[in-house]
């Protein structure tokens, strides 16, 4: 690097190491980066060019109380939620300098290469042929294990259908404390998890700590952030050496039937057309909710109402109680906005509500509202896209 | 065949308003309901032949209303755990209370609700069954056979549906599809309210104090708060016709759709 005297420094030399002498009268002068030149430059004695090495600022990270996510992975892939607990484990296990860690129970390791991908620093991994279907008992018991013997601070699971039958299971058998279906998680000056998560329907938000160790919460799907995926990030991969056997098994899976219809993926749409009652009938909610859909190329989704009435199917909802989503696009045709339903739908990117209501709850939270009979409206918008 | 059913009185979530000045729940007026997915759960479990159904709930004194509202529906017995060592009860020492209760009912099937609408946990049936140390089925759609010694039943998974054996003693949580609601007969009210309500304290359960109410809680809530996700948005009025074209001019200059 090269090195100047600064004409702040008070006297008209200074030694700065190994010999040599630097004046008011010298021009730059190239030398090494030692502690002494360094220490001048910090107190402002000398100028310099060039990049000064910067200290390691961060400590390594602790292989001690890590952050551990569940990794569900079953029908042959990963569950989404896994990628979203990934994304915001990292930022947690930054803001606490700790390690974040999957647990991965499979019959066949087709996962740990995508998990270290998006953020996971380390794979725990059982691979057994027992582990090819879930059960109850078998996962508790490999997962219990692994916390005894490993003690993460933090354990996450995803608030599915899996992670909402195993999790419980596993707070009682390790006596701590579990908390459902978060929508947010923090970590607290005193490096504490603060689990956030509605109650009541959606009409108030509790803040939930735990006293005791590990930390475990269930999150629900569709609400945290996927981090971008890094191909080139390295991980260690630990292979658990827990005993399993037939005798662990609690259940007999006798068929396992996959729904005949599409499976409907509304969490990961980019636009999502949602109808309601507005729409007054299910012959009107068939014929104009559909079309609509179509020419955005959006996915369908409804309110409670909706699903209530028999005019579409419980997959479509969007809500406390159905499925939470945050697309670029959220259009709600003839929905009011109960507090249930924006629950599910009020961190879109965008949002358009249609209405005739004016005073309908869905306009306090829409980005476009248009005070208008849907049924009239979505026939007047397809004519003037041609 | 000896069923427990467990059950909630819940506040019914719809008809909750905020004081949007204080910016706490407006409970007063708001009805007080059994759990609907608990409801459904004892009538699953009344339309099984042969059965002893007793309805157990964990509650302050009111939730007997629950309790009378399930022998209207034809449970053959109905306890309420009601003492103030319960109160502040997170899902860890709810599930431990109810579990020492069932423990002393010894039956062969437990039939919970999935979840309840106001605190959406699902945990308390897991965790019971853990605490008793029995397999668990959860979001049971379909309970297709019964027998002395096992149970066969549907529940719903991601993708479709699983059909899975337990042995009994077993826990089952339910969904809304496991039965049709039905309404009590005139009959069963009037025995309802004839009928009597035991009530267990925590001596009655030999419960470990520590693992009681707040001491037996490991979750605590700090904070609480109304949910705020306002936008300042455009709200337009007008012509149907204009108003369609402004979306859709909207929608072209984003990119949402091709002109």
């Amino acid at each position: 690097m090269k090195i100047k005297l600064s004409i702040n420094y008070p006297s008209s030399e200074l030694h700065i190491g190994n010999g040599i002498l630097i004046n008011k009268e010298s021009d730059w002068l190239e030398v090494e980066e030692t502690k002494e030149i360094k220490e001048a430059i910090e107190k402002g004695f000398l100028e310099y060019e060039g990049k000064l090495e910067k200290k390691e600022e961060k400590k390594e990270k602790s292989d001690k109380d890590e952050i551990w996510i569940f990794a569900e992975a079953l029908h042959g892939k990963l569950a989404r939620v896994v990628l979203e607990l990934l994304g915001k484990g990292k930022e947690l296990a930054d803001s606490l300098n700790v390690k974040l860690s999957v647990i991965l129970l499979t019959d066949k390791d087709n996962y740990s290469k995508e998990l270290i991908s998006y953020g996971a620093d380390k794979v725990y991994i059982l691979e057994n042929p027992l582990l090819k279907n879930y059960d109850t008992n078998l996962f508790a018991k490999v997962i219990t294990e692994a916390i005894k013997n490993y003690a993460p601070q933090i354990v996450l699971y995803g608030a599915t259908h899996i992670g909402r039958d195993l999790a419980p299971r596993i707070a009682r058998r390790l006596d701590t404390g579990l908390t459902a279906d978060c929508t947010g998680l923090d970590i607290t000056e005193n490096n504490e998890l603060l689990q956030t998560r509605p109650a009541f329907g959606g009409n108030l938000m509790a803040q939930i700590l735990c006293k005791k160790r590990p930390q475990m919460s269930t999150v629900r799907p569709g609400v945290m952030q996927i981090i971008p995926q890094d191909k080139d990030k390295k991980g260690e991969i630990i292979k658990l050496e827990i005993k399993i056997s037939e005798s662990d098994l609690s259940t007999r899976l006798k068929e396992s039937v996959k729904s005949a219809k599409k499976v409907i993926n509304l969490e990961e749409a980019e636009i999502i057309v949602s109808g309601g009652r507005g729409l007054s009938s299910q012959e009107n909610f068939h014929k104009l909710i559909p079309a609509f859909a179509k020419v955005l190329n959006a996915e369908i989704g409804s309110s409670r109402a909706a699903v209530d009435a028999g005019w579409i199917e419980k997959p479509h909802q969007v809500g406390q109680t159905g499925k939470t989503v945050r697309p670029k696009v959220y259009i709600a045709c003839g929905i009011s906005g109960a507090i249930q339903h924006r629950a599910g739908m009020q961190d879109s990117d965008l949002i358009i509500a249609i209405n005739k209501d004016p005073s309908a709850p869905i306009f306090k939270i829409a980005d476009y509202g248009f005070v208008a009979d849907i049924n009239e409206f979505i026939p007047a918008f397809i004519e003037s896209l041609k | 065949m000896k069923i427990v059913v467990c059950m909630k009185q819940v506040p019914d979530t719809n008809e909750i308003k905020i004081d949007q000045k204080t910016g706490t729940l407006q409970r007063e007026g708001v009805p007080s309901i059994m759990n609907p997915e608990d409801k459904h759960a004892l009538l699953a479990a009344l339309n099984i032949k042969d059965a002893e159904v007793i309805a157990l709930s964990m509650g302050p004194p009111q939730a007997e209303m629950i309790l009378r509202e399930a022998l209207a529906y034809g449970a053959n017995k109905a306890i309420l755990l009601c003492d103030f060592a319960f109160a502040g009860s997170d899902t860890a020492a709810t599930s431990y209370t109810l579990s020492k209760a069932i423990e002393k009912i010894n039956p062969d099937l437990i039939v919970c609700g999935r979840q309840a609408i106001d605190g959406d946990t699902a945990q308390v049936g897991p965790q019971i069954a853990e605490l008793l140390n029995l397999p668990q089925a959860t979001y049971v759609q379909k309970i297709i056979k019964l027998d002395n010694e096992k149970v066969e039943i549907q529940k719903e998974t991601e993708i479709g549906y699983d059909i899975m054996e337990l042995n009994l003693p077993a826990l089952i949580t339910c969904t809304n599809d496991i039965s049709e609601i039905d309404y009590p007969s005139l009959q069963g009210i009037s025995k309802a309210f004839e009928e009597n309500i035991e009530t267990w304290k925590a001596t009655d359960l030999k419960a470990d104090k520590e693992r009681l109410g707040l001491n037996g809680s490991p979750t605590w809530v700090n904070k609480s708060f109304t949910p705020t996700h306002q936008r300042q948005g455009n709200i337009l009025k007008g012509n149907v016709k204009e108003l369609a074209k402004q979306l859709a001019k909207e929608f072209i200059r984003k990119e949402i759709v091709k002109e």
